[in-house]
């Protein structure tokens, strides 16, 4: 067994190190945490397991807080002359709505699974700057806070997920909302920026023996591509803000029109931004049921190269067509023509990913489980949301849709249809592997077919009530214009109401299954016979991932160590012939000793705490602003002079022949 | 399909390679590792950090030709600029570059001596330049320049004002590290961290060449 050495605040050893401050006292100026349970070892982690798992659970908690939003919405629509919201805080429901899932559900529930995943599945210890993922987590939580706790605080944003300016400024949206939205997504924006800088670190050097990158597992580079998108995409929407903020708040005028400013520059810079959030959005869930499907398909992934080099393409040509956004707001002939044909582009890679999937499927053993339902599910329902998107990639056919609830119907297919199914898939892939417990299968598809059903109810009537010319964002619609027969609105938006509680109930069940799963048996090391990396390790895994770093010799590494090519004459046919327990037992009993993992910080945790404080000083007053800068600088140098590591002489001595102590017994 | 050998075939003995990103598992930043493309952690990070700043401020630049004659009937670019004194100020940011060289080439040569001198050479003279952007600034305001004076001046304002805060930061960098090394609280490589540093000021410099010229020395 590998043997873990932890850093000591044992008085004896502190003396020692205390007694000279020397240049290889590396506890700075001040303690470090040691604690290995109870909620400090939570908060000031930098185990990107807990991180992923902390950043998994706040994200769920802002799904249903979204999901609420939604279903207020839909009260709200059920009926003619809707009374349940007033038309303020529609419009503040429908922006929170979309602002929590699309920024505090989608992308750090991804950033859980990039988080937790990347490492092992590359084979790492933990990520390139371990603490710098601490920040990222507790900058995206108190940044999903901040936002949220405008409605207390004067009432949310209400200018919509896309906030156009000069629509949110002062003179027409005067509560502090936006001001928060601005602030909160600046935060949040902080967190995505570092994350994405350290995962791209962590994929491409971090790698372990033999991991080529095409030998990465495909979630590894569907993050990667994410992570990417999101180094280039954060910044413009990152200048987005600050205009606004300076607009709001200092009397700039970026976006009066009245002053002569351009009335489509927060448009650009916001769709900028907002398109290759799109794929930031539905790339990693592309990523997890590429590995759900082969899977449960005991077949490789039909043409890898071909599903790494389109994520790659959808993230490249994913710059290039923000403008379909606009065509609605005069771009001129030429501008229109060339995003029309770009857009149509970025369809070819999203349908190369389609076709390999479904050929993967093809010819295998398909195994139905919860996890593969939704990946299956996936890839209906988006290829759905995908030919809608087309219509809309023809400009003439886009004006005519444009700001109707075809619109919404479109990117409920592909955001709910494309990136939360997924999201779910891996949730119940991996869960065994988190946990190590199963989730029940049962409730799982319960969970499923209700998600599924009540998805096709909510937002497949949307396509028919925007033909029919119902606008998005409207708080009520008028009996005597809801058309006839089979095209009234009414009809519709009834079902469409009725398939959100559905949806909500499915969605709920997955709360159900997970309180109903709690005492599940521990789960086998392979439930899934499972490819990839992450499974070379016991379930949930070690703190330090692997006894013994994995030595890769070829993609599936997991697979074939489990199995092995029996065909002759060039026709394959792989035996298994050790279980996946065999395997890891294999590295358990070459298990490297004296293991220092990077050490547990407070500052990551405190530097968070400063950058929340400064929000709240900008909107209310300089008195705050300074206690936040002053916390901000505390923590800056505090974690400037901490090393990443705790000094060798400050973990505890090595003890010959591994005493049980120091194994770890949990994550 | 289950059919399970009993005895798991002999595997090679564990590699003697290290691991990509690890000595032995600790220390991720800082010290020189193998790593997977041979490039360190702080390095790679620094590089895409710098890469993402680019768009920050190309965003900002977009924003600032978008409204770069947008004045209306209040004093314009024109009336303001004064070429000599913000050449002389832009020449004084570009030595700090190079002394900021020498500061690395310093640090590389373990000359600890050499380094602090240059690092604080370095720190003074962005603080010149600042010292002559904020001098600019009042001479702006006092010819009737304000920030929400016109759509020009709140751009004009927001870029270099960016700017401005990105020198001063790198000011900070650049004398809490003096002051680490002095202390001898660097953690890890001390030539690299100050070549991270370097890396961060050039691109600062970088930037201020492309808003000099974008911003004075194309008329209007």
């Amino acid at each position: 067994m590998a043997i873990i050495e932890r850093p000591t605040d044992s008085p004896a050893l502190a003396g020692v190190s205390g007694a000279v401050v020397t240049p290889s006292s590396s506890y700075g100026y001040f303690r470090r945490p040691v604690q290995t349970t109870g909620w400090k070892s939570w908060a000031f982690t930098v185990d990107h397991k807990k991180i992923g798992i902390m950043y998994g659970v706040v994200a769920m908690a802002f799904f249903f807080v979204g999901g609420f939003e939604a279903l207020l919405i839909r009260a709200q629509l059920a009926q003619a002359d809707g009374t349940i919201l007033s038309a303020d805080k529609y419009n503040q429901m429908f922006t929170m709505h979309a602002t929590t899932m699309v920024f505090l559900f989608v992308m750090p529930m991804a950033a859980a699974f990039a988080n937790y995943m990347m490492p092992l599945q590359i084979g790492a210890r933990d990520v390139a700057f371990p603490r710098l993922n601490a920040l990222s987590l507790w900058t995206f939580v108190f940044g999903g806070i901040f936002i949220n706790s405008s409605w207390i605080l004067g009432g949310a944003a209400d200018g919509g997920w896309f906030m156009y300016a000069p629509n949110s400024s002062v003179p027409f949206s005067p509560t502090n909302g936006v001001d928060f939205w601005v602030l909160g997504l600046l935060m949040t924006g902080v967190a995505s920026q570092i994350g994405a800088v350290n995962l791209i670190v962590t994929a491409l050097n971090m790698r372990a023996p033999g991991m080529k990158l095409m030998r990465m597992p495909i979630f590894t580079w569907m993050a990667l591509v994410v992570q990417f998108l999101l180094l280039f995409a954060i910044p413009i929407i990152t200048v987005a803000l600050f205009l606004l903020l300076f607009q709001r708040n200092f009397g700039a005028t970026f976006f009066s029109v009245a002053d002569g400013a351009d009335p489509l520059l927060w448009q650009h810079l916001f769709w900028l931004f907002g398109h290759p959030e799109v794929y930031i959005l539905v790339l990693p869930a592309f990523g997890i049921i590429s590995e759900v499907l082969p899977t449960f398909s005991r077949k490789p992934l039909f043409g890898y190269p071909f599903v790494v080099f389109s994520g790659a393409a959808i993230g490249l040509v994913g710059f290039g067509v923000w403008a379909h956004h606009m065509f609605a707001a005069g771009l001129g002939p030429i501008s229109v023509a060339v995003f029309s044909v770009a857009t149509m582009a970025i369809a070819v890679p999203t349908g190369v990913k389609i076709i390999n999937w479904t050929l993967t499927m093809w010819g295998g053993k398909l195994w139905f489980s919860t996890a593969m339902l939704f990946a299956i599910g996936l890839i209906v329902q988006f290829t759905i949301g995908g030919l809608s998107g087309v219509t809309h990639a023809v400009a003439p056919s886009d004006t005519q849709q444009t700001d109707t609830y075809y619109i919404v119907a479109h990117f409920h297919y592909v955001i709910f249809g494309g990136a939360v199914l997924g999201l779910f898939s891996g949730i119940y892939y991996w869960w065994p592997k988190v946990f190590g417990k199963m989730l029940s299968e049962r409730w799982g598809r319960w969970n499923f077919w209700l998600m599924i059903i009540g998805m096709n109810l909510t937002f497949g009537p949307m396509h028919i009530i925007g033909l029919q010319g119902q606008p998005r964002r409207m708080y009520v619609w008028t009996e005597n214009r809801a058309g006839e027969g089979l095209f009234n609105i009414g009809f519709w938006n009834l079902i469409s109401s009725i398939g959100s509680l559905v949806l909500g109930i499915g969605a709920v069940l997955f709360l159900v299954n997970v309180w109903v799963s709690r005492k599940n048996p521990p789960a086998p090391a392979d439930p899934w016979d499972a490819r990839s990396l992450e499974w070379i390790t016991t379930s949930p895994p070690k703190e330090h991932n692997f006894d013994r770093i994995p030595e890769i010799h070829t993609l599936d590494e997991f697979f074939h160590r489990k199995y092995e090519d029996v065909g002759e004459d060039g026709q394959h046919d792989y035996r298994k012939v050790r279980s996946g327990e065999e395997v890891i037992a294999l590295e358990e009993s070459n298990a490297e000793a004296h293991i220092h993992l990077p050490s547990p910080s407070y500052w990551p945790l405190v530097l968070s705490i400063g950058m929340l404080i400064l929000a709240y000083g900008v909107i209310y007053s300089t008195l705050l602003l300074a206690a936040g800068a002053a916390v901000t600088v505390l923590a800056l140098f505090g974690w400037a002079l901490e090393p990443p590591t705790a000094d060798d002489s400050e973990f505890e001595p090595p003890s010959d022949g591994g005493q049980p102590s120091k194994e770890l017994e949990h994550v | 399909m289950s059919e399970t050998t009993t005895e798991p075939p002999v595997r090679p003995e564990p590699d003697t390679i290290l691991p990509a990103g690890y000595d032995d598992g600790q220390d991720h930043i800082g010290l020189v590792h193998h790593t997977t493309t041979g490039l360190s952690n702080t390095k790679l990070a620094m590089w895409l950090f710098l890469g993402s700043e680019c768009l920050l401020f190309g965003g900002l630049i977009s924003t600032y030709m978008l409204y770069r004659n947008r004045q209306g009937d209040a004093i314009g670019p024109d009336q303001l600029w004064d070429i000599p004194f913000t050449s002389a100020t832009s020449f004084v940011l570009l030595m700090s570059s190079l002394t900021m060289v020498l500061a690395v080439s310093a640090a590389k040569r373990k000359d600890d001596g050499r380094t602090h001198l240059w690092l604080t050479v370095t720190a003074l003279l962005g603080g010149l330049f600042l010292a002559g952007q904020v001098y600019e600034f009042t001479v702006f305001y006092r010819e009737g320049l304000g920030y929400t004076t016109s759509l020009f001046s709140s751009s004009f304002y927001t870029l270099t004002g960016f700017h401005g805060v990105h020198v001063a930061a790198g000011i900070i960098m650049l004398m809490s590290l003096v002051g680490m090394l002095i202390k001898g609280r660097v953690a890890g490589d001390k030539a690299e961290t100050v070549e991270m540093v370097g890396l961060y000021w050039h691109f600062v410099d970088v930037v201020w060449i492309v808003i000099f010229t974008l911003v004075y020395l194309i008329p209007a």
